[in-house]
């Protein structure tokens, strides 16, 4: 007997605008007897939605699943752990701002001083390569 | 009321200069009147802190013994090379060049991890770098291959030449397609998802002197954490650019060439940097002092975000393709609110040129000023102004001939 090899794995979803009213998770459920666990949700304003899943099942559907999301245009990243701000490197000019799916990043109206809300962070990493002065690091 | 650059400066000397920022100065008039507060002030101070592409810096390695002729060979500096088309130890290093196996946009967008710029922030972090020199040989200068490390101390000469910075004003750069655009103004989202800019408005040098009626040539600038000059006008120096009432440019206008001391400066102020899908760069800190010699010159120093305009341009179609369309005009303030409104639909707003680091450097050049530590000068020469009738010209190609 051969036991199949199941995986839990924690990912971020990027729905295009174009895709945010189709019924996607449910055919994870229905065509990939994957199980799956919302941590966070949400439509931006530019109408991306995002979506941050636990999906656990088999190896083998797991893997259909993957291949099912990115070929109907799901940006699919695994969640690393944290991201986080080298202080010495940021020069505050606020080019993540706008980069953040979830508004982590906040200019003081006063000071323009560039504020990093860590508690808000999904760790989806968009802002680690558009930072001009590679400021924000993964730590893995 | 009229003041001499030399009056200030003995002021200066004796401690009783009165120094205020460019932000400072907005509300000291909005106070006291244009004609009090240009009595009162001696000197506002401006800055400005972002990525400038066309920086670089000049070299004088040394002579190696036996001797060897860079010039119209190879030289690399941590793998990124350097140009060698000036005598033999002579070499420049700009900004923006890439080493020859970076793999830029094969796998696209390309991350431009380490440039030029970023060599220029090690050297003035006073890291060693890595140089390699590769040569013909000749029989004066015989050697044909050099690998060692150098660093700043260890050249004779190490300046940073920059032939355009602090541009007047700058476009505000947003996505009309429908994919990611990357580009030197930052990643723009598709549909309009986000509008980028990149000048610190009312704390910018040229915004405050838009005339350019006392920043010319030879004028005394902190640069990069250091002092330097105004070396000339900057490369595309458009002085034709259209203005507002008071004389703001609402398109690009006027540029600066700076030239420094890279020995005496910090990578605070000089960062290298990296547009993800476009290249690398340098972020460069620049303040320049304004004299305030007369009212006239106050009110043009009092200028505040409200009355800076600048042109939103849609990087997917217009600009590459050098299409003159401007979608609208925001001013600095709505930049600065966090978003702005284009085709009906409100935009996000982002800034690659820091604010806070440009405040920084204003006070800081307040603080040099107000110490004695740094006196004024007077231009050698005027920067070309509207009276010049330069305007930028774009490149007119024509078919090269078939050869026989």
């Amino acid at each position: 007997m051969t036991v199949a090899k199941t995986v839990a794995r924690k990912v971020v979803l990027r729905f295009p605008h174009r895709l945010v009213d189709k019924p996607i998770i449910y055919r994870l459920v229905k065509d990939y007897d994957l199980q799956f666990n919302i941590l966070k949700a949400s439509v931006t304003p530019e109408e991306e939605g995002l979506l941050i899943l636990e999906l656990s099942g088999s190896k083998k559907s797991y893997d259909d699943a993957v291949r099912y999301l990115t070929g109907v245009g799901v940006e699919l990243q695994p969640l690393v752990k944290d991201v986080f701000r080298n202080e010495e490197r940021c020069t505050h000019c606020g080019a993540c701002v706008t980069i953040c799916p979830v508004d982590a990043f906040v200019v003081n109206p006063k000071t323009r001083v560039v504020d990093f809300h860590e508690t808000k962070c999904i760790a989806c990493a968009l802002c680690i390569n558009a930072c001009p002065v590679r400021a924000m690091e993964v730590r893995l | 009321m009229t003041k001499s650059i030399a009056e200030i400066n003995e002021k200066i000397a004796k401690g009783q200069a009165v120094v205020v920022t460019a932000e400072e100065v907005i509300d000291l008039v909005r106070k006291k009147g244009t004609a009090k507060a240009a009595k009162e002030v001696d000197v506002v101070t401006t800055g400005t802190f972002g990525p400038m592409c066309s920086s670089g810096a000049y070299f004088n390695l040394g002579h190696s013994q036996p001797r060897i002729k860079a010039g119209g060979g190879q030289v690399y500096l941590n793998d990124v090379p350097a140009y060698t088309g000036i005598a033999a130890v002579d070499i420049f290093l700009g900004a923006t060049a890439l080493p020859d196996d970076d793999p830029r946009n094969r796998s696209h967008p390309g991350e431009f991890k380490y440039g030029g710029g970023h060599v220029i922030e090690e050297l003035v972090a006073g890291n060693d770098v890595r140089l390699v020199v590769n040569a013909h040989g000749t029989d004066c200068y015989p050697r044909r291959k050099i690998e060692t490390w150098i660093n700043l101390q260890s050249m004779n000469e190490a300046v940073l030449f920059n032939i355009r910075n602090a541009y007047q004003n700058y476009n505000v750069a947003v996505n009309l397609g429908d994919r990611t655009l990357y580009t030197y103004m930052g990643v723009l989202k598709p549909r309009l998802g986000n509008a980028n800019y990149s000048t610190s408005g009312q704390l910018s040098p040229l915004f405050n002197d838009p005339y350019y009626k006392t920043i010319g040539v030879g004028t005394r600038i902190f640069l990069g954490g250091g002092v330097g000059y105004v070396a000339w006008h900057g490369t595309q120096h458009n002085p034709g650019a259209l203005r507002t009432d008071k004389g703001v440019p609402r398109r690009g206008g006027g540029t600066l060439a700076v030239i420094g001391d890279l020995k005496q400066m910090s990578p605070r102020w000089l960062v290298g940097t990296s547009f993800l899908g476009y290249g690398a760069t340098l972020t460069v800190g620049i303040g320049v002092p304004i004299p305030i010699l007369s009212e006239e010159i106050l009110e043009y120093a009092a200028v505040t975000d409200e009355e800076i305009i600048a042109p939103v341009i849609d990087y997917f179609e217009a600009y590459p393709q050098r299409s003159p369309e401007v979608l609208g005009e925001v001013t600095y303030a709505q930049l600065k609110s966090g978003s702005i409104k284009i085709k009906r639909k409100q935009v996000p707003t982002a800034s690659l040129s820091s604010y806070s680091r440009a405040v920084e450097i204003a006070t800081t050049l307040k603080g040099w000023i107000k110490k004695g530590e740094f006196r004024l000068t007077e231009p050698v020469a005027p920067l070309p102004g509207v009276e010049s009738g330069i305007i930028i010209k774009p490149m007119q190609e024509r078919p090269l001939e078939k050869e026989g």
